[in-house]
């Protein structure tokens, strides 16, 4: 972070803000072309201390500014005002041009923000902007984070400004302060941090033996930390990709249970529930343009009640006609995926269309060692032991439920005792095929829509009802967290691809010790 | 007890005479007239079989021989492969290596190794490439290779008594693991691109008319060969067994056979029918590439033994034929839309033919009797 | 019994294919043939050049057509499956006798269909961006080769102005496209003296959607040093990359991703907001203001609404969309020179030709090398899906299909 330094430093020297107006010459450095005038605006700007610098700023970084004849406005809607005197431009120029900013720039911008937001009287701004200045390792920026040390009563402020202070403190000339600054750095769970203390533990550049000792000695905390964030990122990874194939699976694990049914067209049910998503967030974006966060409740039902809809009617006209011959179903619905496929593509076109997340499933929680939990990911597990929760209840608490469990278990039997199979099957594979759109609606917020999104998915949501075998949901939950987590946990020691292969495998071992899958359905056949 | 016939006599009993009328008209337009047409007519004449007919048509016939190998376990043993693209598919690749070898200096990089292991940075062939610019050896690869492989995969499944679903699941399973597994450039078997850019085949120009005619004619040699040797295996006590394993194999088990290694049997005969026909099969088309072991290719090659009519060995050839030929001319009928019509087909052929083609036309010849 | 409904089946066949539609020799027109996959994974992107592809050709025929004649269009469906893109080119020439052909994206798809150009003496015009290392007479190749669109990028990236890279995470999708560009890179590297221990080359099968532990290493190896990343993912994968990137916070200014293969058409079904700031090297951007841009634009627009394409109002032009246009004019012109559209006549007039492209500047056709001088633009991606220009050559550049960065190609320029 070398380009905050001059910054810092300014910082530093000011007593006070002053409150005069900002620099003109300096403004108009920000609608220059080159991007080292507009650095070097900032700066003075910056220098300056103006308290309207900070708003300028962040105007420049969301590009409402403009160039008009030479003179730099700060755009509100269709308002101009100057920005150097903050007077109303009026009428509006309409010749203006709004001023760009690139990569470099953006930078210089973010540590600028950072470094006037450290002296904020909010403690919430002072939090996010010492975070962002996290990595800066400089130590002439120690003058100034001490006296924003000094000056700092927010106990989670203090430790991470603590920790870059330390970061600067491991070059001084000092050894023990040296030596405070590795202890201090024991406590960092930043990964940068390793590289510093590594550098510590070499001889030629640490002549101090104590020194040196403390380094390895916080070099060993800081990586088990590390170490066990890892995991624990690698764990959430694999729970994650385990509840969308659970999502993926649930209703291909109900219609096979009760129907003996492998519907080859079950990815193009995740894909209607997506679609449906898209349409449901389309279509509040322009009616209710006030409401588009809460999209995804609305997305829910018409998911469900999509998918559904086209499950029936798959249903009554093709796979009621070939009840107990589950080979030429699977041949029949090969069709029914092309042709559903095909109409996703005529009606939506051949592209992959975008599904925004709403601002509360964007970002993610930040954890230590610079793992981020991402929200929409920690929204779609909650949401898949919902449905989980939901099927649950409605298979061993109503009436359907029963009746679809007898199915399953005996088909014979049961319609001896007066279960209609007829309607059963109907329902169970309705209910299936919904679950299948809730889980396309869940994948449309982190994979792509498109026409052929579903045919990613049949592989691996046969291998979950295979695995986990049509006896119990429980089946279903344990195969995909399984899947998940193996999965991840292999990507990490040995590539995608190989992890993929060795998962194969595993799961045609598993299926050779118990070809029922895990849960089998109690009872003893002929066919063992 | 009669003497056993000599093994002649019963292949040629196997098939009824009016099949062996119609494997020799087969053969005279096949094995004569086409390649005939196709290399000593001038171009410009109405009589001329253009390359297009000798390629497509040669690419049909060895899916319509992979059609038949499924078919033979599937509508004779009861086992709904969908992973039999994978044996086509090494097949393929085994001789595929032969025809890298054959290129010579010929390629873009003008080197030893092919272009794919240039630009890899590799200096040396892998140890599984040794040999293969022999012809013979080449071909030992194509019949071994995915033998071996369906044998131990056979072994593995069969002997778990995994069955139904769950077993043409993990064939699925098997095929995409193939498929992901040569997607990689590492592998050694040029990854996405595949191998292509053939130049020679024994020496002879891979493009000339001479050669293609050649390809279409062993061709036409392997479909005829394999539906008599199909014919005979599912007449002969071998093929009842199967047929009784299709049905009901528990019964068969307590009748004391062991169903294990019939099944096997057919399972290998199968893989290397299709292994040989994806050896004819590259050099016709030019290129073979990981795509063919997709899962969604297995399954078509399923979709065309049920639409030409399952069990019946004819039936899988006509189900070969026509959906390939259906598909050509809808991506060029209605480029724009043409799944949905496939789409459409299938269904209604599942739901109005459930005997496939050969179901309706053995309907349609039989007279209805009143009741 | 059965036999005989085989053989005949075996005889339909052969004089199907045989008698198969035969056109009707009608003198006034000329057919041009259109191979682009509209089903299967390619179709996402290959559609819109088949789009742009018939918009040009009705764009010609209302100004009179070539050589006096319309130019009648045929277009197929190889259905991202490579053999049958062999197939369909030796149909569109044999049977259909197109004077040209306007095909084909991915590599595996035009190496599957040289073998029938060469062979045919046909003529294809490939407008994608694509590794190099080839030049082929009966080819015409309107996209960029990697000296200019990878190499400028990563100068750009190594310069103060792009930020300063100093380590290198080469990311890409297993296949020709990355596994050549990353090696061209690596050679450029090396020759700015970047370490092998500053570069990191990953690859990840096609259609993988999960980038978690990738992101997630991605932040490990930023941690030694300013780095970059260099992402020549296909297509579909980059949506779930740039989503995991933006949830993971890795913002534009600390680790700046460029890719090669994302355009206009790609970030329409993304969410760009978390993604401002990162980049993408083309020869044209849509957001490019000038004249013939602008025209170019509000032709599609309006072809767009005439067939009634899904999504009419936001159609996007790309890169190889405007490599398409270039490469439709640059043949009519040189059918034009060369007063016929025999292959040979047409192959020897192509060479030399200009044309004010879309991109704001005259390109030419290489005389001996088949390939265009292209500029280079290295854009930053906006909120609204567009992108900025950040920096730009000059003037085009002439292209090096043969990379001077892989030994053994110094012998090898032009045809």
């Amino acid at each position: 972070m070398r380009s905050l330094r001059p910054l810092l430093l300014a910082l530093a020297l000011l007593p006070s803000p002053r409150a005069s107006g900002l620099d003109a010459a300096a403004v108009e450095g920000l609608g220059a072309e080159d991007s080292e005038e507009k650095i070097a605006a900032i700066r003075a700007l910056v220098r300056e201390g103006d308290p309207a610098t900070l708003g300028l700023l962040k105007a420049l970084s969301e590009e409402a500014l403009a160039v008009s004849g030479g003179r730099v406005l700060r755009l509100d809607g269709e308002r101009a005002f100057d920005a150097a005197t903050g007077a109303e431009v009026v009428p509006a120029p309409p010749d203006r041009e709004t001023v760009t900013v690139n990569n470099r720039v953006r930078r210089e911008l973010e540590g600028a923000m950072a470094a006037l937001r450290l002296l904020d009287p909010d403690p919430g701004v002072r939090l996010t902007a010492a975070r962002e200045l996290g990595d800066a390792d400089d130590p002439e920026l120690a003058p100034l984070l001490e006296r924003a040390l000094a000056r700092e009563t927010q106990a989670d402020v203090r430790s991470i400004l603590s920790l870059i202070a330390a970061r600067s403190n491991l070059h001084s000339p000092d050894p023990s302060v040296r030596r405070g600054a590795v202890r201090a750095l024991a406590s960092s769970s930043d990964r940068a941090v390793v590289g510093l203390l590594q550098g510590s533990l070499d001889a030629a550049a640490e002549p101090d033996g104590g020194v040196r000792e403390e380094a390895r000695a916080s070099l060993r905390l800081v990586e088990s930390r590390l170490a066990a964030a890892d995991v624990a990122g690698r764990l959430f990874s694999g729970i994650s990709l385990g509840s969308i194939l659970l999502l993926a699976a649930l209703g291909l694990a109900i219609t096979y249970g009760v129907m003996g049914v492998i519907n080859m067209a079950h990815g193009e049910l995740l894909m209607v529930g997506a679609y449906s998503a898209y349409v449901v967030q389309e279509a509040f974006a322009r009616f209710f343009p006030h409401a588009t966060e809460w999209y995804p409740v609305a997305a829910i039902p018409v998911g469900f009640g999509a998918a559904f809809a086209v499950g029936i009617a798959m249903e009554r006209t093709v796979i009621r006609l070939l009840y107990g011959r589950p080979l030429e179903t699977l041949l029949a619905t090969w069709g029914l995926s092309l042709v559903l496929i095909q109409c996703a593509r005529t009606f939506f076109g051949p592209n992959n269309v975008q599904v925004p997340n709403p601002s509360w499933m964007s970002g993610g929680i930040a954890l230590a060692a610079g793992i981020v939990l991402p929200s929409n990911r920690i929204v779609i597990i909650a949401f898949s032991l919902g449905v989980l929760a939901v099927v649950w209840i409605l298979l061993n608490r109503t009436r359907l439920g029963l009746f679809v469990r007898a199915v399953t278990q005996n088909r014979a039997m049961a319609g001896c005792v007066g279960v209609p199979t007829g309607r059963v099957d109907a329902m169970a594979f309705g209910l299936g095929a919904g679950i299948a759109g809730l889980g396309g609606v869940a994948l449309s917020q982190i994979a792509n829509v498109g026409p052929e999104m579903g045919q990613g998915y049949i592989v691996d949501s046969f291998l979950v009802v295979v695995l986990g075998g049509v006896g119990q949901l429980a089946g279903a939950v344990w195969a995909a967290l399984a899947l998940g987590v193996a999965s991840k946990f292999l990507e990490a020691s040995a590539g995608a691809v190989i992890a993929k292969i060795l998962l194969l495998g595993i799961v045609v071992v598993v299926i050779r010790k118990r070809p029922q899958g895990l849960f089998a359905p109690k009872g003893r056949t002929a066919e063992g | 007890m009669a003497p056993r016939k000599s093994l002649a006599v019963r292949v040629l009993e196997s098939t009824p005479r009016a099949g062996w009328l119609a494997l020799g008209a087969f053969s005279l337009l096949f094995l004569g007239v086409l390649p005939a047409l196709h290399l000593f007519t001038p171009a410009a004449s109405r009589l001329h079989v253009s390359d297009l007919v000798i390629t497509v048509g040669g690419k049909i016939m060895c899916y319509a021989v992979v059609a038949v190998a499924l078919d033979l376990v599937w509508g004779y043993a009861g086992i709904l492969s969908l992973g039999h693209g994978l044996f086509f598919a090494l097949g393929g690749y085994a001789f595929g290596m032969y025809l890298m070898r054959s290129i010579g200096h010929e390629g873009v990089y003008q080197s030893d190794l092919p272009d794919f292991m240039v630009f890899l940075d590799w200096k040396k062939y892998p140890w599984f490439w040794t040999g293969t610019d022999h012809f013979l050896w080449a071909l030992a690869l194509v019949l071994v290779v995915p033998a071996l492989l369906a044998f131990v995969f056979g072994l593995f499944a069969f002997s778990s008594r995994v069955r139904g679903v769950y077993l043409s699941i993990i064939t699925q399973a098997l095929t995409y693991a193939g498929m992901l597994f040569f997607f990689r450039n590492e592998t050694g078997f040029g990854g996405n691109n595949g191998f292509t850019d053939f130049k020679r085949v024994l020496g002879f120009p891979i493009t000339a008319p001479s050669t293609r005619a050649v390809l279409f004619m062993l061709s036409a040699a392997l479909l005829g060969g394999t539906l008599v040797l199909g014919r005979y295996l599912v007449t002969s006590r071998v093929g009842r067994v199967l047929a009784a394993i299709r049905d009901e194999e528990p019964r068969v088990r307590f009748l004391g056979y062991d169903p294990l290694w019939y099944k096997l049997f057919v399972w290998t005969l199968s893989a290397t029918l299709c292994a040989a026909a994806g050896a004819l099969y590259v050099p016709q088309v030019g290129i073979i590439n990981p795509s063919e072991m997709s899962p969604a290719n297995s399954i078509e090659i399923a979709i065309w033994v049920a639409f030409g009519g399952r069990g019946t060995l004819v039936g899988p050839v006509l189900g070969a034929s026509l959906v390939n030929l259906a598909k050509s001319w809808f991506t060029v009928a209605f480029p724009e839309v043409w799944p949905f019509f496939l789409g459409l087909l299938f269904i209604l052929i599942t739901l109005l033919l459930p005997r496939g083609v050969v179901g309706l036309a053995t309907r349609l010849r039989r007279p209805r009797r009143p009741a | 019994m059965r036999r005989p409904i085989q053989a005949s089946i075996g005889a339909l066949l052969a004089t199907a294919l045989h008698l198969a539609p035969a056109p009707a020799r009608a003198e006034e027109t000329i057919k041009v043939g259109v191979l682009h996959s509209l089903s299967g994974t390619m179709a996402i992107s290959e559609t819109a050049l088949k789009d742009v592809a018939l918009m040009t050709f009705e764009e010609i025929n209302a100004s009179g057509g070539v050589l006096g004649k319309k130019l009648e269009p045929v277009v197929v469906d190889p259905a991202s499956n490579w053999p049958l893109f062999a197939e369909k080119a030796r149909q569109l020439i044999t049977q259909d006798k197109v004077a040209v052909v306007f095909g084909c994206w991915t590599s595996v798809s035009r190496k599957s269909v040289l073998p029938v150009f060469k062979e045919l003496n046909g003529v294809l015009f490939y407008p994608v961006q694509y590794e190099g290392e080839e030049l082929e007479r009966n080819v015409f190749y309107t996209g960029a080769a990697p000296n200019q669109q990878a190499i400028p990028a990563v100068e750009y990236l190594m310069s103060k102005e792009g930020g300063g890279a100093k380590r290198f995470f080469l990311l890409g999708t297993d296949y020709v496209y990355p596994r050549t560009t990353n090696k061209i890179l690596r050679a450029f590297l090396k020759s700015k003296n970047v370490a092998d221990a500053d570069i990191e080359e990953v690859y990840t099968p096609f259609g993988h959607s999960d980038y978690q532990t990738i992101v997630a290493n991605i932040k490990k190896f930023a941690a030694g040093g300013k780095t970059a990343v260099i992402s020549t993912i296909n297509g579909d994968s980059n949506v779930p990359f740039y989503k995991e990137l933006g949830n993971a916070g890795l913002k534009a200014t600390s680790v700046p991703v460029v890719a090669f293969s994302v355009g206009e058409e790609e970030l329409r079904g993304i969410d760009t907001k978390p993604l401002v700031g990162h980049l993408a090297a083309w020869n044209y951007f849509m957001s490019l203001k000038n004249k013939d841009n602008e025209s170019f634009i509000a032709k599609y627009r309006a072809y767009a609404k005439k067939k009634g394409l899904p999504n009419a109002a936001k159609v996007v032009t790309n890169d190889p969309m405007e490599a398409t246009y270039v490469g439709i004019h640059m043949w009519k012109q040189a059918v034009e020179k060369a007063g016929s559209t025999d292959p040979d006549k047409v192959i020897a007039a192509v060479g030399g030709q200009t044309f004010h492209a879309p991109s704001g500047f005259v390109l030419t056709m290489d005389a001996t090398n088949h390939h265009l001088h292209k500029p280079v633009y290295i854009g930053e991606v906006r909120s609204d899906g567009q992108f900025s220009v950040v920096w730009k050559t000059k003037a085009p550049v002439r292209a090096q299909p043969w990379s001077p960065f892989i030994p053994g190609n110094e012998t090898k320029q032009g045809l």
